[in-house]
């Protein structure tokens, strides 16, 4: 058993759920409440992550983040050193492999509140910023956490986009899933079976979760 | 201080075509058919829906001129607005919903008093009656010391009961109150015990003789059909 791995997988899924979170709910909101012309083309670029490949997610993000790439470059002026094959990488290209699972749960909950409640707030002097804070997000409270668990199991079953963004490097970017790999192409079935058999219970008691969240959600 | 409005607004099954006042301390009910328009008005006052065309003036503050573009934002309107549903906030206990826009958070305490909540002032909304429900929500308007007070059928979901003994409420306060109050009923009873001037609102513009067709008796109809079309008038007929 890669503990190590198992450190950066948890490590991983929680930054990027906790960043993912914080980022995620406005573009949520503005999905969920604005009209504007062109709306299901911005919502298809949003969710593109969902119906692509991880090796294309992959591609680009080497393309964007390697030294040539335009993120890369101004990350190499401003600090000397790379994106690619740090954990930093790992965990942008798991928030971008990730949006799809953030924002739709999210703009799911949102669209369920009671229009006439963001009347009320209006009415009351609420901005559309407080009203945002002080009655959408406590209202939302289950899908926004159905979001989380949904960004965190996505997160840690992440494998392809990691490889090609992150490699393998020990206590840095190897997760649970490249160490299952790895043991396997190494013949180490025995550890590749430990590994892959603690990812079911984890990940059925999670998903268990977000269903009773939805049903939250639904009631 | 006087609210004095007058709009139009295409809807889909008729043009809304409306002038109205009320002044500070009285009372202006509107009273009509369902689907007359008179939410869409008090809507529109509350700056909730926008006019195609109008003015809204409250004293000398324009809240809404189409014809120099201006339009008051309802949280610049400083309103107590009473939706016909339950509209208090569900994840907020009573007396958080109260003081949510409260001015000074120390009258809420009074208006439970006055109101009768004050024993379900940690409860949340879904854990109590519909009737303690609105009084919450009037308490909420009106610790927010509104220029204008809107009620929108505040008690047409609840019991008979309940009703009637709210409606008396309201009419015994009514006189504390120092702003302007706009009330939507289709309750002539309502109307007639509350109002100091009634407004009937038909098809989206004033119908001076709706009440009196309503309850007098049109030829060819019969004290039955009547009264099962409006069964709480049926014992007038």
């Amino acid at each position: 058993m890669d503990f190590l791995a198992l450190y950066v997988t948890l490590k991983l899924a929680l930054v990027a759920t906790a960043v993912l979170m914080v980022l995620a709910a406005p573009v949520a909101y503005f999905m969920a409440f604005s009209r504007f012309r062109g709306k299901s083309f911005v919502e298809a670029l949003i969710y593109l992550p969902m119906a692509l490949p991880p090796t294309v997610i992959g591609f680009y993000l080497i393309m964007l983040m390697g030294p040539k790439g335009f993120v890369g470059r101004v990350w190499e002026t401003l600090t000397g050193g790379s994106l690619l094959f740090t954990f930093l990488g790992i965990t942008i290209a798991s928030i971008i492999y990730s949006i799809p699972f953030a924002v739709q749960p999210m703009k799911a909950a949102f669209q369920k509140i009671d229009p006439r409640l963001l009347d009320a707030a209006s009415i009351l002097g609420l901005s559309k910023m407080n009203a945002f804070l002080r009655v959408i997000i406590p209202n939302s409270l289950a899908g926004i956490a159905a979001a989380a668990v949904l960004v965190f199991l996505h997160s840690i079953g992440a494998f392809g986009v990691l490889l090609m963004v992150g490699g393998s490097i020990p206590g840095e970017t190897r997760v649970i899933s490249i160490a299952i790999y790895e043991a396997v192409e190494t013949m180490n079935y025995s550890a590749a079976a430990l590994m892959a058999l603690s990812f079911i219970p984890v990940s059925f008691l999670f998903l268990l979760l977000v269903n009773k969240l939805n049903e939250g959600v639904r009631a | 201080m006087t609210i004095s409005a007058s709009f139009r607004k295409k809807l889909k099954y008729f043009d809304l075509d409306i002038s109205l006042s009320c002044r500070s301390e009285k009372m202006t009910v509107m009273i009509g058919p369902s689907g007359g328009g008179k939410t869409t008005i008090i809507r529109m006052l509350a700056g909730l829906e926008m006019p195609d065309e109008g003015r809204v003036a409250y004293g000398d503050e324009i809240w809404f001129d189409s014809a120099r573009r201006v339009n008051l934002a309802p949280q610049k309107r400083r309103l107590g607005y009473v939706f016909q549903d339950y509209t208090l906030f569900p994840h907020l206990n009573f007396y958080d919903n109260a003081a949510f826009a409260a001015v000074n958070k120390k009258e809420v305490d009074a208006l439970f008093e006055l109101f009768k909540i004050s024993h379900l002032r940690k409860r949340k909304p879904h854990q109590v009656s519909g009737g303690e429900r609105q009084r919450c929500a009037i308490c909420q308007a009106l610790a927010r010391h509104p220029r204008l007070l809107l009620l929108d059928e505040p008690f047409s979901a609840l019991d008979v009961v309940t009703r009637r003994g709210l409606r008396e409420e309201l009419k015994s306060m009514k006189g504390t109150l120092s702003c302007p109050v706009i009330y939507v009923t289709h309750d002539i009873n309502e109307a007639l015990f509350l109002a100091d001037e009634i407004v009937p609102v038909v098809d989206g513009k004033i119908d001076p003789g709706w009440m009196q067709r309503t309850i007098t008796r049109e030829p060819g109809e019969g004290v039955a059909a009547k009264g099962a079309r409006e069964p709480r008038l049926a014992l007038v007929y």
